[in-house]
């Protein structure tokens, strides 16, 4: 025992440093299974306000150009609003629509690494829960990952773990959108069928099986693209509509029938 | 005012966090540099310490910086190794003398100690990426990053350990 004893304290350096390695391990090979790490963000309240504190100081050097961004959607917006008669005839009422968006500010960004979080400004108290969509005036973004009371992470479509449904515009082929991890304007469409025609310059959306984004929402446009080694189906090379590098004003969006569409689609497997 | 080396090692450890995850990890030079200068804390740690203390240091330093940065735990496996290999570069870089009791910083020749800093901030990157991207087939992508992040992260490192020199140490 007394041998025991003075062994472990002889190497007792060594012996820290294997239990400190193994806690980060199993920091790290849980949050891979597990999305991210749960507790460990950079959506917790200490972290969420340092980052809150820097963007109010540096949000005040991008506000010229944010302005016309945000001024470029209003003239998008109002034309859609007019050229649209029945819209304006119909009562909108907001228990009848499907989709609420709230709006959110990013306040720390990331797009250099093979993993990609975004964390914006509004949290739990705000509505913010897992698993909703985040988008820009432009496209989308990637979907909520994390919250705290003021907080979210937001898992970029930057990120190996993503996996985006969708489809070729105007026309029904779906495939999963990934990331190689190689460019941060590039993201890759796979699985869609070989059947499909494509062209260079073809816009690709989000698509209607996902739970997550209302169908339509723009993606990017076909860079170039292959058959797969199989040569049963297309890998496609998308170049974003939005500069991830250059991410201010977003937008969440929250499906009331996320909860209902998921409860069924569990039944259907469940019987089977 | 600062000659406690105590009060110094906390107001390094909180001011290279801050430094880190607010003005270097936000830099993504060429699109993908972020220079990890925090490997500086490493470098100025005082050459005589109680090993275990500064092996949990470390281990809190990653953390914190994992905290800000959403890389779960990478940046603090990173450290540790660091801290625990610090005193077998230290022998390979300033021989074995640097355990007398006479030994400083200031015997040391300019080119030992960046020889010093090259090696810490190499073993950090390799330990870094290789957990980072953890797949073989993307092994070029990680000896890209090792090669150029490295560059960049001790070029800032030799001038901001220029810039804040100490006269003691």
């Amino acid at each position: 025992m007394q041998r025991i004893i003075n062994f472990i304290l002889d190497y007792r350096n060594a012996f820290l440093y294997a239990l400190l390695t193994f806690i980060s391990l199993i920091i790290t090979i849980n949050s891979h299974s597990y999305h991210q790490s749960k507790y460990f963000n950079s959506s917790k309240w200490l972290t969420g306000s340092v980052y809150a504190l820097s963007h109010s100081i540096t949000s005040y050097f991008a506000l010229r150009q944010e302005n016309r961004l945000l001024h470029q959607e209003n003239e998008q917006l109002r034309l859609q609003l007019f050229n649209s008669a029945n819209l304006l005839t119909a009562e909108l009422s907001n228990t009848e629509l499907n989709y609420t968006v709230k709006r959110a500010q990013v306040i720390k960004n990331s797009y250099a690494t093979p993993r990609n979080y975004i964390t914006i400004n509004k949290g739990k108290k705000d509505g913010i829960a897992q698993d909703m969509g985040v988008i820009t005036s432009l496209g989308i973004l990637g979907i909520v990952e994390n919250t705290s009371a003021g907080y979210a992470t937001v898992q970029s479509v930057l990120n190996t773990k993503s996996n985006i449904n969708a489809k070729i515009k105007n026309s029904d082929y779906f495939g999963s959108l990934t990331w190689d991890s190689k460019k941060y304007d590039v993201v890759q469409l796979v699985d869609i069928p070989r059947s499909a025609s494509l062209k260079v310059g073809d816009t690709i959306t989000t698509g209607a099986m996902s739970s997550i984004f209302p169908e339509n929402i723009p993606i990017g446009v076909i860079q170039e693209y292959t058959l797969n080694q199989n040569q049963s189906s297309y890998t496609i090379n998308v170049s974003l509509f939005n500069d991830m590098t250059n991410i201010k004003n977003t937008y969440v969006i929250q499906n009331k029938d996320r909860k209902e569409i998921l409860e069924l689609q569990k039944e259907t497997t469940d019987v089977e | 005012m600062l000659n406690n080396p105590i009060a110094i090692t906390i107001f390094r450890f909180i001011l290279l966090v801050l430094v880190q995850v607010l003005i270097f990890n936000q830099l993504n030079f060429f699109g993908f540099i972020n220079p990890m200068v925090y490997v500086l804390f490493f470098y100025w740690y005082p050459l005589r310490n109680n090993r275990p203390l500064f092996l949990l240091i470390s281990f809190f330093l990653g953390f914190a910086i994992d905290l800000f940065s959403d890389t779960m735990a990478l940046h603090s496996i990173a450290a540790v190794t660091l801290a625990y290999a610090r005193p077998l570069l230290m022998r390979f870089c300033f021989g074995a003398n640097y355990e007398f009791q006479g030994f400083t910083f200031k015997s040391t020749t300019q080119l030992q100690r960046i020889t010093f800093l090259l090696l810490l901030i190499l073993l950090q990157h390799v330990v870094f990426f290789t957990l980072e991207i953890l797949s073989f087939s993307h092994i070029l992508l990680i000896l890209k990053k090792i090669l150029f992040t490295g560059i960049a992260t001790l070029v800032l490192c030799v001038l901001l350990s220029s810039l804040f020199a100490r006269e003691i140490d």
